[in-house]
């Protein structure tokens, strides 16, 4: 409401008096079955939550109610639909579900899997058929939790990958239809490799006697990070504390683990302590267009300070994070949003900015370690544009 | 090898080794990296050396255009070099892309002056030829091991436009050109190097040689006037209109006797550009068309009919302007509508039909939002645009150029247009573009451009003044429909006084958040990417 010149707020008085003299014609029955139960709220990164986070006696409470919620939805949907293809798109759902559920699996692998099963179960005779059916599976996937951007972009990968196995239409059905599985099975290993590449690449950067600030709970960066270790190099860490997931005492302890000496800041204790810092190592969720990231909420700002005291910020995301997104502000994203809990009660007249992340836009960005080399954040649209036309 | 003896006989090559210099004409893929000597005028019908001759192993035409390292290369290689200046050329055929032809030239021959401006004089000779074409440029960069894939990457490059303050030059275009042009009075000393020519005479000069024309098709020339006039204007327009005049004199094209098809259209051709070029400068896109129509006239098959390289043609013709301009326009407002929200302020400047089909879309979806229209004189095109949206039902603001700082503060995104967009990520196109982008980066406002693909140009502008349009000078002095504002009346007769109505500008690549074009949406550091991977496609089809 608060938009910068007045004709906007009168605008929107104008168009509130409208709303409210029309009624609302929604009704939570008319919901789609497709739709994530709990609408507000981001599933991606409740289960990163789940998965690195610290988990408070609220918090559990809150996810019991919220269990207990989709297991009554789930009875209803599925007492609703009798349809065969529902329940095949419902199982697709199901299974990057359990999948997901593993701490130590990547979102986009999880989904190819998922994708995998969808295969298997598949009773398509051609081609075809099958890449049809695999689009649907596909569009449910991404649907369900429209937040995740590496589950996109591994949907639509593995789907790039199926059309041009399937232009390909000289052998039979069987062969290729193996072929298809043979590389989703890869693709976890892909991944994982990935991971050794980006920190095999990112040990150039790590000097002894650094300072290096991270932020948020990412894979590759521990695993960037353990490898320092073996490398016998002399590193302390700065770490943020991440709320509200608090992720960063889980960061903390297993680089306490590590035997590094680790310091845990307070995110706003940020500026204070980026003059000590000689690098800024985060993960990401999702790599844009542009060449920005979209990460935890916090990354932007930390970006920000970095780039006004010319610290490098560097970035360590596999690439089929790469997305074709292409943000132009905060706001420009599909809205994920996370309960906070304040440890108080909130009066229900205050408003609470729940957004999970935030996007950071290249010019703060120095490098990006990917595993297809140390690149600069331009060359992610050349990378996309090979890949995607 | 066959040898030949320059008419001027100043060239007799003593070193014969047959690893550094060959005897005159072509040579295929193992012979790269050899240099060619030869290619004599003597059959030609003149009796002196000129710097055109023909090839001497094929016969085709040669062009001409020179590189100072050729003159390195020769020395070193033992060619005796006595009396030479640096007027030397190095030549290459028309006919076969791989005939190479050096020819050195009489140091008596005037006005040469260094760069590959020179073969613009020899050019100029004939107002057709190579001005478009690609055959050997020769740039200061030859080397021996890559010439081959230099030369086919040079065949990609344009031609250098003509610099218009030698006085040689424009004597020499003046005197084979078509429309008889006055130049206007009160240059500006700075754009000098672009065309610049009275506006009233050449309307009436054009109509009283209408029945004259004969080499310019009837649907050309009527398209060519519509650009004299201001009728046709925008680069999509301009480039439509170009190109179904084109068809029009495909269709009615017959080869004359003793002539091959191939190479006599695309003479024709030329002379049809010439004729435009002259009625008012190629815009980029008009260049790329025409790049890709030729392309095509050249890679016709020979053994095609001439019935059936015409449908060939006129249909090329059709899929570019319908894949190229319509559907890419199609896939641009699709993919920029989903930047508009509710409740956005859009500011847009002048008239970009991109934009315009943008917004009408965006309208017709049910989004609400309310438009900027920037405008500034002389042209004033955003009134037209004006018209149409209110027409449509949109809510627009109108303002002059001089108030963009003022409106921007409430200002959500801007949408511009582009004349065309260059390697670097520069956006070429109409003036006050450039100043609208800044004020909207000051402000930290997202500036899309929506540009269609075909526009995209592999040239680098670092700034407005190497290559621009200057337009009518009077038209800065005079405002529609106010008569009584006659301050500068009278500016010809004044010395101190120059009149400057530039056309383009260059707005860098830093004041743009990200360009729409039919290959999806991106970041302005991608236009090489694009042009690299697609530059073959979009050329060729």
């Amino acid at each position: 409401m608060w938009h910068r010149s007045a004709s906007f707020i009168l605008d929107k008085q104008e168009q509130q008096r409208n709303d409210a003299a029309e009624s609302r014609p929604i009704s939570p029955a008319s919901i789609a079955m497709k739709e994530n139960p709990s609408a507000n709220v981001s599933m991606y990164y409740q289960t990163r939550a789940e998965h690195h986070g610290v988990v408070t006696s609220d918090w559990l409470a809150q996810a019991q109610t919220a269990v207990a919620g989709n297991s009554d939805d789930d009875v209803a949907q599925s007492n609703g639909s009798g349809g065969e293809e529902m329940d095949k798109m419902f199982s697709v759902v199901d299974e990057f579900n359990n999948w997901r559920k593993q701490p130590d699996l990547a979102e986009a692998v999880a989904a190819i899997r998922a994708l995998a099963s969808a295969i298997r179960s598949s009773q398509a005779k051609t081609m075809m058929e099958l890449e049809i059916e695999l689009k649907k599976a596909s569009d449910s996937l991404k649907s369900w939790d429209a937040t995740s951007i590496s589950l996109t972009a591994g949907c639509d990968l593995f789907m790039r990958y199926v059309t041009r196995t399937s232009a390909l239409d000289r052998e039979d059905f069987g062969s290729a239809k193996s072929r298809l599985l043979e590389r989703a099975e890869k693709f976890g290993e892909i991944s994982y490799k990935a991971r050794r590449i980006i920190a095999m690449l990112s040990q150039d950067f790590i000097f002894d006697g650094c300072t290096i600030l991270v932020h948020g709970f990412s894979r590759v960066v521990l695993e960037a990070l353990r490898t320092a270790v073996e490398n016998k190099k002399v590193f302390r860490v700065l770490c943020t504390e991440g709320r509200p997931d608090r992720s960063g005492l889980r960061v903390s302890n297993e680089l306490a683990k590590l035997d590094v000496p680790v310091k845990l800041l307070i995110d706003s204790a940020v500026a204070y302590s980026m003059d000590e810092v000689d690098m800024v190592l985060v993960g990401a969720d999702g790599v844009v267009e542009s060449g920005g990231i979209i990460n935890m909420m916090g990354t932007y700002q930390i970006a920000l300070v970095a780039k006004a005291m010319n610290k490098p910020m560097y970035v360590a995301a596999e690439s089929y994070k790469f997305a074709r997104l292409y943000p132009l502000d905060q706001k420009d994203m599909v809205p994920a949003l996370r309960p906070i809990d304040f440890g108080v009660p909130i009066p229900s007249k205050v408003e609470v900015e729940t957004s999970a992340r935030d996007y950071t836009p290249p010019q703060y960005l120095t490098l990006l370690f990917t595993d297809l080399g140390v690149l600069s954040p331009s060359v992610v649209s050349d990378e996309l544009i090979q890949l995607y036309l | 090898m066959v040898r030949h003896q320059c008419a001027c006989k100043i060239l007799q090559p003593t070193n014969t080794s047959p690893d550094t210099i060959a005897g005159g004409g072509c040579f295929d893929a193992e012979e790269t990296g050899r240099k060619t000597i030869g290619g004599c005028m003597k059959d030609s019908g003149e009796d002196r050396c000129s710097g055109k001759g023909r090839c001497g192993n094929c016969g085709g035409k040669t062009a001409g255009t020179f590189g100072p390292c050729v003159l390195s290369q020769l020395s070193q290689s033992g060619v005796e070099m006595k009396g030479w200046t640096e007027s030397k050329f190095l030549l290459s055929c028309n006919k076969n892309p791989l005939c190479w032809v050096t020819e050195l030239h009489h140091p008596g021959e005037g006005g040469k002056t260094a760069g590959g401006n020179s073969a613009n004089t020899t050019k100029s000779a004939k107002p057709a030829p190579q001005k478009k074409d690609n055959s050997s440029v020769a740039a200061s960069e030859r080397k021996g091991g890559d010439r081959q894939t230099d030369k086919d990457r040079k065949k990609d490059v344009p031609h250098p436009r003509m610099q218009f303050d030698d006085e040689n030059r424009v004597e020499k275009a003046k005197k084979r050109s078509v429309v008889k042009q006055a130049e206007a009075r009160n240059r500006v000393e700075l754009f000098r190097h672009l065309p610049q020519y009275e506006h009233g005479a050449r309307l009436t000069d054009l109509e009283s040689k209408f029945f004259q024309l004969g080499p310019v098709h009837p649907a050309v020339y009527k398209v060519g006037f519509r650009y004299l006039t201001g009728d046709i204007s925008g680069g999509n327009a301009r480039c439509i209109a170009m190109l179904q005049a084109f068809q029009e004199s495909i269709k009615d094209y017959s080869t004359p006797p003793e002539k091959t098809l191939i190479r006599d259209l695309t003479s024709k051709i030329n002379c049809y550009v010439s004729f435009l070029i002259e009625c008012r400068p190629l815009s980029i896109s008009m260049g790329n068309a025409i790049r890709f129509l030729k392309r095509r006239i050249t890679s016709l098959p020979l053994n095609l009919s001439e019935s059936e390289a015409i449908t060939s043609l006129v249909s090329d013709i059709d899929r570019f302007i319908n894949e190229k301009i319509i559907l890419a326009d199609n896939v641009i407002v699709k993919h920029a509508v989903t930047k508009i929200r509710d409740g956005d302020v859009l500011l847009t400047y002048a008239s970009s039909s991109a934009v315009e089909m943008l917004l009408l879309h965006a309208h017709e979806l049910g989004k609400r939002f309310r438009v900027v229209i920037v405008d500034s004189r002389p042209k004033l095109e955003g009134k037209m645009l004006l018209r149409r949206l209110v027409g449509k039902g949109i809510s627009c603001t109108y303002t002059h150029i001089n108030a963009v700082s003022y409106v921007m503060h409430e200002v959500t995104r801007v949408f511009l247009g582009a004349s065309s967009v260059l390697a670097n990520g520069t956006v070429y196109s109409r003036v006050g573009t450039a100043c609208v982008a800044m004020v909207a980066h000051q402000f930290r406002v997202p500036v899309l451009i929506c540009c269609e693909a075909y526009k995209f140009h592999e040239r680098v502008q670092l700034d407005s003044i190497c290559c621009n349009e200057l337009g009518d000078a009077e038209m800065v002095s005079r405002v529609t429909g106010r008569e009584d504002i006659n301050s500068l009346d009278g500016w010809t007769s004044s010395e101190n006084l120059q009149p400057l109505n530039l056309l383009y500008d260059a707005t860098p690549s830093d004041y743009v958040s990200m360009i729409i074009t039919d290959y999806g949406m991106i970041p302005p550091t991608s236009v090489p990417v694009i042009v690299r991977e697609y530059g073959r496609e979009y050329l060729l089809i």
